[in-house]
């Protein structure tokens, strides 16, 4: 048992009687895997006694859980309120719960992204779970008049055993939300946990199989209007003008007119990622009659000049951004990134004498890796409900990060924070696209401009066109060997437009005594930012493809050459700002070893594996193919993964496995090119995501189970997929992939994609 | 705008709407059937599939003026008490992620079985390769396609 001090948390301890805005509660659902037989089902209560932030108690003994952070398809929504129902010592078959509005005075870290849900919210939600069961039990205790220390607890039951006294949550709770919270609480012993590590079925489940109303696009409310907007069509292009007149006569076109997100003195964060900050906004009755008219809305677009703005750091430092201006094409950035991969970079890294050691070389591997900008392609594109009304506005949109946008709401509309209340939709993906939630913007500033609440929505060519993209990068290695192949050194110099993938201190880095990292960038006006684990979702495949090379060269089976490494890393570090731990990294890559059987493969089986560490979890992987009628299948992969204890295992499996097949997707199709500024793909036509036949056929995910406290998982899964496919590919036909999507070269071995 | 008379989920509906407008937006906009999700609009994604006469075909594509008297069914239509054999095998197998293409796909597996009800791997992957599912759990569906044949 862990004691922990609760005001370290005050604010998930408020006790606040209504919920601000009203709420807009969509999401209540019964929590149990399957239906509540009548016998068991408890119903809603009379009355809801509220302990803290997270959790509200029935006299009938009913739970109600908040699951603060939003929800995109990780299980947050199931997952976090695991946690509190562990700690809080409840019957899950007891348990509603409810998706939190944005509240930060209520609730910490409403944000999902980099995979920190889970790690950032075990300590709070585990103290806040173990404080409303301590008020529980103080309420007991006073209610039977003995000490609280002999009271036990268990699935919703307080007993006192030597009186025989008994009595569910719920008769406690009305006393218990009045007295004061105890200012330290024990927590479980990791091995006295019954919920976690139990698989519980996503609280939506039900609700997404019969298609309920569960996402922002859903949203009906009486005298809502629907919208569509118009961007420019390339990027470095800006609105010029619009002849209004060009559809206002269009059956059910209320209203044509320019929108602004960006006031002229904001200064922006780092989150205010937005590709047009200018468009147009089409009002009408429906969503069919707005795309029609957006289609004949006659529109002049003009060169954009460079611009610059102020942004706001995280340390409170402001500094300036400039985007350059132009029409960008992708064989101009393909051509640039060759350049710069030959010229010196900025170091940022350097053991040893890495120069000296490549002088003296009897052998120099140099292989450069590539890979273009991807769109993330959300499932449910941008969209957003927005009812403004004078100096008060509610919003329900797809946003990973409301605290992000909140700011540039309150800028926008001209309506103080305290007016204005994000609820927080279920999204249809979001894979870092909607940490960036300009949407929500633009939506609030159409219900502002026409006083009424409104759905906006973008097309899919809206949406893959006006996106917030993974950057395209390359890198590349270089490894020095002597006579007899040992590694003496390596060498790493990666860039992108416009961002660096690079991280000097991740493995290899700490194994090998010469060892330099640079890195360089180049200015793009093409929005870019978070993708699934961003950089590494690229950094990974070239650094564990170069290994594989690299351990084929000096004859070294691929995983025993990364242990031998690792081995070094742990026992005489190089260099003292490594970020990974050794023995945990390895431990993945043993798991692997075992569970894929990787010395005795299936027969005609090409293997390949990757590992990589991110999001503070490790992952290695192995992917088999084989090629069938002419055309390579991914037969099976196999998945190590050390991310601490793992709340709900079956939940994180799925999640494992969606890494798995949305790496493979890209590493053989992702690929967003640019013409003069323009996206040469716009729909799923054209843009070719991975499809069912595509998919692996067998995915096994494994955990190491070692009690740590709980790591990223969401992202960790991804990275090493690319690599460990490439390298599978390449026992397969006999090539290596350097660039991605691998299907083109693919192809051109006359093998059917 | 003209007036049709549709046959949606064992109702008869009236709606007074552009004769191009396609099926989804009626559904969604008009009769506040909103299971039934816009994907791509160019029936690439599978995302807005629904049941004509008990064929599943992709709604974003499907003009009003061409339904005439076919017989509509949408995923609120699926089951009376969402226990189609589709449906529970997707809760046993806990398919869903974000959750937003998953009706086009109960909706495509459940045309898909009714005519063949014991399909091998390649048929189903063929029958469902026309629904993307962004986060990937392409072999959950297919173990709760598998499920759901076993139970029909």
């Amino acid at each position: 048992m862990t004691t922990v001090n609760t005001k370290l948390d005050r604010r998930s301890f408020l006790k606040v009687s209504a919920l601000a805005g009203g709420g807009m509660m969509l999401s209540f659902s019964w929590l149990a895997g399957c239906k509540p037989t009548p016998e068991e089902e408890l119903g809603l209560p009379k009355e809801w006694f509220e302990l803290n932030s997270y959790i509200k108690i029935g006299e009938n003994g009913a739970v109600t859980l908040y699951s603060p952070n939003p929800e995109f398809g990780s299980n947050v929504k199931t997952s976090m309120p695991m946690i509190l129902a562990e700690e809080l010592d409840t019957d899950w078959k007891n348990v509603f719960v409810e998706q939190a509005d944005f509240y930060p005075e209520r609730f910490d870290r409403q944000f999902t992204g980099g995979s920190q849900g889970i790690r950032m919210g075990w300590r709070p939600m585990r103290t806040a779970g173990a404080t409303a069961r301590a008020l529980l039990v103080n309420a007991a205790a006073q209610t039977w008049n003995v000490p609280s220390t002999e009271i036990t607890t268990s699935a919703g039951i307080l007993e006192h055993k030597a009186s025989g006294k008994k009595a569910h949550y719920g008769e406690m709770a009305s006393l218990a939300a009045t007295l004061e919270v105890p200012e330290e609480v024990q927590l479980k012993d990791v091995n006295d946990f019954k919920i976690i590590g139990n698989s519980k079925k996503n609280v939506d489940g039900e609700n997404i199989v019969t298609g309920k109303p569960l996402f922002a696009l859903d949203h009906r409310v009486e005298g809502m209007k629907y919208a569509a907007i118009v961007h420019p069509p390339a990027f470095g292009m800006r609105l010029k003008s619009f002849d209004k007149n060009s559809v206002s006569g269009m059956h059910g076109i209320l209203d044509v007119f320019p929108i602004s997100v960006f006031k002229d003195d904001y200064t922006r964060n780092s989150f205010d990622t937005t590709t047009f900050p200018e468009i147009v906004a089409i009002v009408g009755n429906s969503t069919w009659e707005v795309m029609q008219a957006k289609k004949s809305l006659k529109v002049e677009w003009e060169n954009a000049p460079e611009t610059s703005f102020q942004m706001a750091g995280w340390g409170g430092n402001t500094s300036s951004v400039s985007i350059p201006a132009g029409l960008e094409n992708s064989s101009v950035h393909k051509a640039r990134m060759a350049e710069y991969s030959q010229k010196p970079g900025t170091i940022l890294r350097r053991d040893g004498d890495p120069e000296g050691a490549f002088k003296k070389a009897a052998k120099v591997i140099e292989r450069t890796y590539s890979a273009p900008f991807l769109a993330h392609n959300t499932m449910e594109p941008m969209n957003c409900f927005a009812d403004v009304k004078g100096d008060k506005a509610v919003i329900y949109g797809p946003t990973q990060a409301p605290e992000f946008i909140m700011g540039t709401l309150v800028q926008a509309l001209g309506i103080p924070r305290e007016n204005i209340q994000i609820n927080l939709a279920r999204m249809g993906g979001g894979f870092g696209r909607r940490a960036y939630s300009h949407h929500l913007v633009e939506a609030a500033l159409i219900s502002q401009k026409i006083q009424a609440p409104v759905s906006m929505v973008y097309t899919r060519e809206d949406d893959m066109s006006a996106g917030v993209y993974r950057p395209a990068y390359s890198a590349t290695y270089r490894a020095a060997m002597d006579e007899n192949n040992n590694l003496l050194a390596l060498h790493v110099k990666a860039g992108g437009i416009p961002e660096s993938p690079i991280h000097a201190n991740r493995f290899p880095a700490g194994a090998i005594d010469n060892y330099l990292a640079e890195s360089w960038d180049i200015p793009s006006n093409i929005t870019i930012g978070a993708f699934r684990a961003p950089r590494s979702n690229f950094i990974a495949g070239a650094e564990q493809s170069f290994l594989d090379e690299l351990a084929e060269a000096m004859g070294k089976d691929p995983i025993e050459f990364r242990l031998e490494l690792l081995k070094r890393a742990e026992t005489n570090p190089v260099g003292e700002n490594n970020d990974y731990l050794p023995q945990r990294y390895a431990s993945v890559l043993e798991l692997v070893r075992e569970k894929s059987n990787w010395n005795s493969p299936q027969p005609n089986v090409s293997r390949g594996v990757s590992a990589y560490f991110c999001h503070n979890s490790y992952v290695a992987e192995v992917v088999d193919t084989v090629i069938k009628n002419n055309q390579p299948v991914v037969e099976s992969v196999y998945a190590a993964v050390d991310c601490g204890i793992v709340v709900n295992p079956d939940a994180a499996r799925n999640m494992g496995e969606g890494a798995i097949v949305d790496g493979i997707g890209n590493a053989f199709f992702g690929e967003l090119a640019f013409e003069n500024g323009t996206p040469t793909k716009t729909n799923f036509d054209k843009y070719r995501m991975i499809r069912h036949k595509e998919a692996p056929k067998k995915i096994e995910v494994h955990f190491v189970d070692n009690g740590e406290e709980p790591t990223g998982l969401g992202e960790p899964l991804f990275p090493p997929v690319f690599a460990a496919l490439a390298n599978s590919l390449y026992k397969a036909t006999g090539k290596r992939y350097y660039e991605q999507p691998f299907a083109p070269q693919l192809e051109m071995q006359n093998l059917k994609m | 705008m003209a007036l049709f008379t549709l046959n949606i989920n064992g109702k008869t509906q009236e709606v007074d709407v552009d004769s191009n407008t396609p099926i989804l937006w009626v559904l969604r906009d008009h009769l506040d059937l909103v299971g039934t999700k816009f994907g791509c609009g160019i029936a690439q994604c599978g995302a807005c599939t629904i049941h004509l006469d008990g064929n599943a075909v992709r709604s974003c594509q499907l003009p009003v003026s061409a339904v005439g008297s076919s017989v509509i069914t949408t995923i609120e239509g699926l089951s009376e008490n969402g226990n189609h054999p589709v449906q529970e095998a997707w809760l046993e197998h806990d398919v869903p992620q974000c959750g937003y293409c998953q009706a086009g796909q109960i909706m495509t597996a459940a045309a898909f079985l009714k005519n063949n009800p014991n399909p091998t791997e390649e048929e189903i992957e063929n029958a469902m390769n026309g629904n993307i599912c962004r986060c990937g759990t392409y072999t959950r569906i297919k173990a709760a396609v598998q499920t759901a044949s076993q139970k029909l």
